[in-house]
């Protein structure tokens, strides 16, 4: 059954194949991951197996399965970021939160990623907090950054 | 063309009060890079203190990226009185100083100013093109990024936008196509293959419906030439992109770009909107043209760099590459002829077609015509974006536009081409960059990145690091990339760790050499290459790791360790706070400790330490 929550994204589409990514994208962006409901509800809708609608959204990077913290911080894993040190400000945000990458804090505040190069190479190390981009990120900042997170 | 006649008129009034305002203008470079160093935080403090100066009919507009990516945020000021003038590192607290001094009194704050942006030097300021990073670039593509308004339609149109278009069709589209064959253009995302004889191909294909792809899934880690294209002057690709459907035929184009760029999806919706309001898309031209472009965001799959895979993205289907033939010239995007083309070739497009092939064509090496864009990155002062002509000396990137390794340290070798590239070493510095040159000391051009690195970067390390993503990335399909990743990065992994034995190098050679061979695409058939060329350049370092067990750049964790020097130590608990994983205590006053057992070697202690009381060794 196409989950209510859901209708009005997926008929945004005609159930053509080719919409099926995009429309998991939205959902992603509404629910900030996708649900089985979510999973189930595009199914039906797009005419296809469960099993080939998850085949295809667990392929691609970007899609998460459970639901993320209220605050998401992404550390950049592109060469540049590597040589000027991102390594250690991943290692110190596992420590500082207590989590490992793809875990989200057991109080649901804080979720931690490690993501593809965000293309801001000429000032790393970056990490994204949330939306936006912090650059040339020392641990000083990081700390600062990890405490005014409510 | 009919319907841009008197858009023209009106673009030429608004771009030329831009250049020369009546009233003083506010530019600040507000891309990506831009935005991370604090641009909107700058723009806001200016809005602020010019309303409150009583100024509050000075605009502040955002611009894209210059390419001086070190020196964000980047500011331009356009002041009566005195030339407009770049100001850098400008960040909210110096905004009062340049409104006041600046705006309202025409006097230039000199400690920030960064050059000229006229054709003369003022008042000991140089002007920007003889700036050290600008000086040897020749800007064809990013001829205007950072400077014009990329939510502008009249800004690019006044700076010549869509005159290739006019002009291409005043030709056959096979006209056209020979033109990009003299034009000698070959794709910039990496193969280097002519640009015209790939439209050929596609031309010649019979069909109802063609489709023509912008490449704009910029997945190299370390590159971000495509983003700055994107979000600096995105009616460019728009263009080079119906230059490209008229030439080839094609009725329908996507544009696959990575979900990792929102601004630059923002700002390729701004400019289709602007494109279809002028009447150029989604109706039929007055030649019977009719075009319509459509943005697919990608969902990080490094994948779908190789062509067949971006296909199967957009087909809403796992994203796995295919045996080629059937080519997608013949049999493409939902089986129609289909053409894929980069960002930076399509932009390429646009200025030739305008320009005409010949002016192109006089530019850069003799089998690799015109300019390329590189991004600047890593361990070099002068990180940024630029284009140069194919054919400049390695050393002279590194040094005279990068301006060399900074904090005195010694440059040790540059990663071309992402993780389908190779390093190249100082030994390197005389050779001319392009294609034919890079291929022959075993790395390539690829889409464009260059990230240098130092005396403290291990190069098993960075061959580890490009594996370890290849093997991330690999899509599964085919056998010898599937497991030739893993292998080679257990392999790398036991290296590093000082485990290894001599007989890894023959290994990491032999499946090496597979996986060239035999992988079906060129992401496991390129993997390989910053294996390959570190062990050509840097044997001697894999030996250090098996023979001596010792990491000679101390930068693998597992052969570094940390201690501190009680009697260097000033107690400052500098170190402390560094720690990332609470492994030294001492508190105020009193001589530090590591606990090994909670080290992991990250050097974050000796690099803030500022006694020298960290021992490496």
């Amino acid at each position: 059954m196409i989950g209510k929550k859901y209708e009005d994204i997926l008929k945004a589409y005609p159930p053509r194949r080719e919409n099926l990514v995009t429309a998991f994208q939205d959902i992603q962006e509404k629910d900030g991951y996708i649900s089985e409901n979510a999973l189930e509800s595009a199914a039906e809708y797009f005419g296809i197996s469960k099993a080939d609608a998850y085949s295809v959204v667990s392929f691609y990077a970007q899609f998460k399965f459970k639901k993320p913290g209220k605050h998401t911080i992404k550390v950049c894993k592109g060469t540049a970021c590597h040589v000027r040190g991102s390594g250690s400000l991943l290692a110190a945000l596992e420590e500082r939160l207590g989590i490992k990458e793809g875990q989200t804090t057991p109080d649901g505040l804080v979720s931690l990623e490690r993501v593809a190069c965000l293309g801001a190479c000429a000032l790393a190390p970056a990490i994204v907090v949330d939306d936006k981009v912090h650059a040339r990120i020392t641990l000083a900042q990081l700390d600062k950054i990890v405490k005014g997170l409510q | 063309m009919e319907i841009l006649k008197s858009q023209r008129q009106t673009a030429q009034k608004v771009w030329d009060d831009f250049e020369n305002p009546k009233k003083n203008l506010v530019l600040v470079g507000a891309a990506t890079c831009g935005r991370a160093a604090g641009a909107l935080e700058v723009i806001d403090e200016f809005k602020r203190e010019l309303s409150a100066a009583g100024l509050g009919d000075v605009e502040v507009v955002e611009t894209a990226c210059i390419g001086l990516c070190y020196a964000e945020p980047l500011v331009e000021v356009r002041a009566a009185g005195v030339p407009p003038i770049l100001y850098s590192n400008v960040h909210a607290k110096d905004v009062s100083k340049i409104v006041s001094e600046h705006i309202k009194s025409g006097k230039i704050v000199k400690e920030k100013a960064e050059a000229v942006m006229g054709d003369d030097d003022f008042d000991g300021i140089a002007a920007f093109k003889k700036h050290p990073m600008v000086a040897l670039q020749k800007r064809v593509v990013l001829r205007n990024c950072g400077v014009i308004n990329p939510s502008s339609f009249e800004h690019y149109l006044a700076r010549g936008g869509y005159k290739g278009l006019e002009r291409s069709f005043s030709m056959s589209p096979e006209e056209v196509i020979e033109e990009m064959k003299r034009s000698g253009l070959r794709g910039r995302g990496g193969a280097g293959f002519p640009t015209g004889v790939k439209w050929g191909f596609a031309r010649a294909s019979k069909a109802d419906e063609k489709y023509i792809i912008c490449n704009a899934d910029e997945g190299d880690p370390g590159a971000f030439m495509d983003r700055s294209v994107l979000e600096g002057d995105p009616h460019s690709v728009i263009e080079g992109l119906m230059i490209a459907g008229y030439a080839i035929g094609a009725q329908h184009a996507y544009i696959y770009v990575r979900s990792e760029y929102p601004l630059a999806i923002e700002r390729l919706k701004t400019a289709i909107r602007q494109a279809e309001e002028a009447g150029l898309l989604k109706k039929k031209l007055e030649n019977g043209f009719g075009f319509e472009i459509r943005i697919k965001k990608g969902s990080g799959a490094f994948v779908c760099g190789e062509e067949t895979s971006l296909m199967a993205s957009i087909e809403g289907v796992r994203a796995m590459p295919r045996p080629k033939p059937p080519f997608p010239a013949n049999s493409g995007l939902f089986k129609k002829p289909t053409n894929i083309n980069n960002v930076e070739t399509l932009a390429a497009v646009s200025s030739i077609m305008r320009d005409g092939a010949d002016s192109y064509a006089a530019l850069g090496s003799e089998k690799s015509r015109g300019t390329k864009t590189f991004s600047l990155a890593g361990k070099i002062s002068r990180t940024g974006l630029i284009e140069v002509e194919l054919g400049i000396k390695l050393g002279d990137i590194i040094n005279k536009i990068g301006g060399g390794c900074p904090d005195g340290k010694k440059f040790k070798a540059v990663q071309t081409g992402g993780p389908s590239g190779g390093c190249l070493t100082e030994d390197h510095f005389g050779l001319p960059v392009d294609y034919e040159n890079l291929a022959a000391v075993g790395s390539i051009i690829g889409s464009g990145g260059m990230v240098v690195m130092n005396e403290d970067s291990c190069m098993v390390e960075v061959a580890k690091y490009f594996v370890n993503f290849t093997e991330n990335e690999s899509c599964g399909k085919c056998v010898p990339c599937r497991m030739g990743t893993q292998h080679v990065h257990k392999i790398l992994e036991k290296i590093t760790s000082g485990e290894g034995e001599m007989e890894d190098i023959e290994r990491l050679k032999k499946i090496a050499f597979t996986m060239k061979q035999s992988s079906l695409c060129g992401l496991g058939q390129t993997a390989p290459n910053p294996i390959l060329t570190t062990l050509r350049y840097f044997e001697n370092e894999y030996i250090a790791h098996i023979k001596d067990k010792k990491c000679p750049a101390l930068a693998c964790p597992k052969l570094v360790h940390f201690s501190v020097d009680a009697e260097k130590c000033t107690g400052c608990t500098m170190c402390e706070r560094a720690c990332p994983t609470g492994a030294i205590t001492g508190g105020l006053k009193n001589p530090h400790s590591i606990n090994s057992e909670k080290c992991i070697s990250c050097g974050a202690c000796f690099q803030t330490c500022r006694f020298g009381a960290i021992v490496r060794g």
